[in-house]
């Protein structure tokens, strides 16, 4: 393993030109203090023993790498593997950083949590790990992401989570980050706030990758058993870029392995309505870090679209905005439509419901692997399940 | 001319408390602001501050953001900003002007071009909530070459080696939050903020002003003479809300003198 060796981000959280900390003031200590309890709690052996302990027994880790032999076929080319993170406990990859940063948040003393969700699969994550540990859990999710996924609300609250609307903006993921944003700044000497992907602050991005690493870890593990080589792609969906970077991380000293992230985009790239930041952005500063970012001319952060609520997001995680700018990453856009198409291919030729987010890996894998000769490997990240998504697509279907 | 300096100098010379309001540009037009500000200054406003609307300003409480947006929704952005300034400076205005604004509009439109129309509208200071001086060295050193000071916010939560490092660096004044939490009105300041400026104060000579929270007559009294100004916004912003168009100069005015201790502030408790 040699993505150990990589130095990123520095000592200030920089990531080339990416990452940083753009907060408050009222935030920089709480952020030392994080870094502080991050890094030793990589040192404490106890610490590592108790979270491996739970990702085996409670999140089911390892998750399967199944080989996709009729999407395969279909596609026609090369041998497409997935990684089964929709096996996950909670159906998605979501609870290995929320067992990680819960079990951080105890360590530390905190007793009340506070999480933003989109779609809900964090906030269902971050409730599950604090119902769990025996935490306090509050979640923001904008009043429009709650309209349409209602039955994620009902989850978090069974968990026994609040679930706070948020009514300013556009009542989405982006604004449910900032109302965490102010929550924390006003209570920030109890309170930890439990990020849900490779955004925000310093040590935010990292940490949240080193969480979601065990995923890349895995898999590079299951197919040089399952093939007896590298893969050539590794293939995965990017929002915020969670699980993107922890299939990505331990593949980065592979050169010969090349890494595709699939954005959103939504009615198309050129519509206005996507969410695409990587493929259409440029760098700015969103949620405490630099990074692409949709935005108009003046730097205010447009509004984005996509049929994924996960994908929903106008920023993106800093180290993928090095990779992009370095090269080592490519990313791609892919639409509504066409994420749709992917959602019914793979329920229908595997019998897996992929949740909306990793449609969008699912239709670019497929097309990909049709231009590639048939003992090329392709591993792509599934990043979730789809249960939470059949009503929408249902109602599409109308 | 340092217009920060010369107006701290004067109320240290007078042993008076600087009264900061704060207004969104564009609240609730630009031809307000550009009327709002001179009716400040009759009431006795030593700094007038000027803020940028940003679509996440998420260091702001209700009433900011509702300005904000509003703002944003009549087409306000950072060049809008920088012509009221220049438009005030044009109608005689001589007291300092100090924009406050997030980060990213300021990196959008290019430090560098910033740095110089700022300069050109007769700016003299700028507060960016989301930059910490860890970030700040290259909009620092391209406003410092404008003559334009980069304004640092501490906060109760600074420790003493974060508030010596960004004082190390300030121009201007010392912008304090006397609370943790966001920009809104409060009954009570904290007890704490005493103890507060006096440990800014061993790490700076600059003015230290201090703000969020502030409303009434008695916190300013209550911050006299440890701090050199207080800041009002939201409390300002919400008199501007509940008063009719026509009225608004007269209100914005009697307000300021009210916290100044000239008349008794009138239709706010």
């Amino acid at each position: 393993m040699k993505a150990s060796d990589i130095i990123l981000p520095d000592s200030w959280g920089h990531f080339g030109p990416h990452g940083g900390r753009f907060v408050p003031e009222t935030l920089m200590t709480a952020l030392e203090e994080l870094e502080a309890a991050y890094q030793d709690s990589k040192k404490d052996e106890e610490f590592q023993a108790r979270l491996s302990h739970y990702l085996k027994t409670y999140a089911g880790r390892p998750t399967a790498l199944y080989f996709a032999e009729n999407l395969s076929r279909q596609s026609g080319g090369a041998r497409i593997y997935l990684k089964r993170e929709d096996l996950a406990h909670t159906g998605a990859h979501k609870i290995n950083n929320a067992l990680g940063q819960g079990l951080l948040a105890k360590r530390m003393g905190k007793q009340r949590i506070i999480a933003e969700t989109g779609a809900g699969q964090h906030g269902v994550a971050t409730a599950t790990a604090c119902a769990m540990l025996d935490l306090d859990c509050l979640v923001y999710m904008g009043e429009e992401d709650m309209r349409r996924q209602a039955i994620n609300v009902y989850r978090m609250r069974l968990l026994g989570a609040e679930v706070k609307p948020v009514a300013s903006g556009s009542r989405t993921l982006k604004d449910a980050i900032n109302e965490a944003i102010r929550d924390w700044v006003t209570n920030v000497q109890t309170t930890y706030y439990l990020i849900g992907s490779a955004v925000g602050p310093h040590p935010y991005p990292m940490m949240v990758r080193d969480f979601q690493k065990v995923i890349g870890i895995e898999a590079r593990q299951q197919i040089l058993e399952a093939a007896g080589r590298l893969p050539d792609y590794a293939v995965a969906c990017v929002g915020g870029g969670s699980n993107s970077i922890g299939l990505f991380y331990p593949f980065i000293n592979d050169t010969s392995v090349k890494l595709v992230g699939v954005e959103a985009a939504g009615e198309g790239v050129e519509s206005e309505r996507h969410a695409a930041t990587l493929v259409a952005g440029r760098p700015g500063v969103l949620h405490g870090a630099m990074s692409y970012l949709l935005q108009d001319e003046h730097g205010q952060v447009k509004e984005t679209h996509s049929i994924s609520a996960g994908l929903d997001y106008p920023g993106v995680g800093p180290e993928h905005s090095h990779l992009k700018d370095t090269g080592r990453a490519e990313y791609v856009a892919v639409t509504d439509t066409q994420a749709l198409e992917a959602f019914q291919m793979l329920s229908r030729s595997e019998g897996i419901i992929p949740a909306l987010e990793s449609a969008h890996a699912v239709y670019y894998t497929s097309q990909l692997a049709s231009t590639l000769p048939e003992d090329s490997i392709i591993v792509m990240c599934l990043s979730g399940r789809g249960d939470k998504d059949v009503d929408t697509v249902a109602k599409m279907g109308e | 001319m340092d217009r920060l300096k010369q107006s701290f100098d004067s109320l240290a010379a007078r042993g008076a408390m600087g009264i900061i309001p704060y207004l969104t540009v564009g609240f609730p037009s630009v031809k307000d602001t550009l009327s709002l500000v001179p009716a400040l200054i009759d009431g006795g406003a030593d700094v007038i501050e000027l803020g940028v609307p940003f679509s996440d300003p998420l260091a702001d409480g209700p009433t900011i953001q509702r300005a904000s947006f509003h703002a944003l929704a009549q087409g306000v952005n950072l060049g809008t900003c920088l012509q009221v300034c220049k438009q005030l400076r044009d109608i005689g205005i001589t007291v300092p002007l100090v924009l406050m604004g997030y980060y990213n509009p300021i990196f959008s439109y290019g430090l560098e071009r910033f740095a110089m129309d700022a300069q050109d509208s007769g700016v003299d200071g700028i507060i960016v909530p989301d930059l910490p001086f860890e970030e700040a060295d290259p909009l620092q050193t391209t406003c410092r070459q404008h003559g334009i000071h980069l304004i640092p916010l501490l906060a109760p939560t600074s420790t003493d080696a974060r508030i010596a490092q960004s004082c190390e660096k300030a121009g201007g004044f010392v912008y304090c939050v006397s609370l943790t939490g966001v920009t809104g009105t409060r009954e009570e300041l904290p007890p704490g903020v005493p103890a507060f400026i006096e440990r800014v104060r061993k790490h700076t000579d600059l003015p230290i002003a201090i703000g969020f929270g502030i409303s009434q007559r008695h916190h300013v009294e209550s911050l006299t003479p440890l701090a050199q100004a207080a800041i009002v916004g939201s409390a300002l912003i919400e008199v501007i809300e509940k008063t009719n168009d026509g009225l608004r100069e007269e209100a914005v005015k009697d307000f300021i003198a009210g916290l100044k201790g000239m008349v008794p502030t009138q239709g706010r408790q």
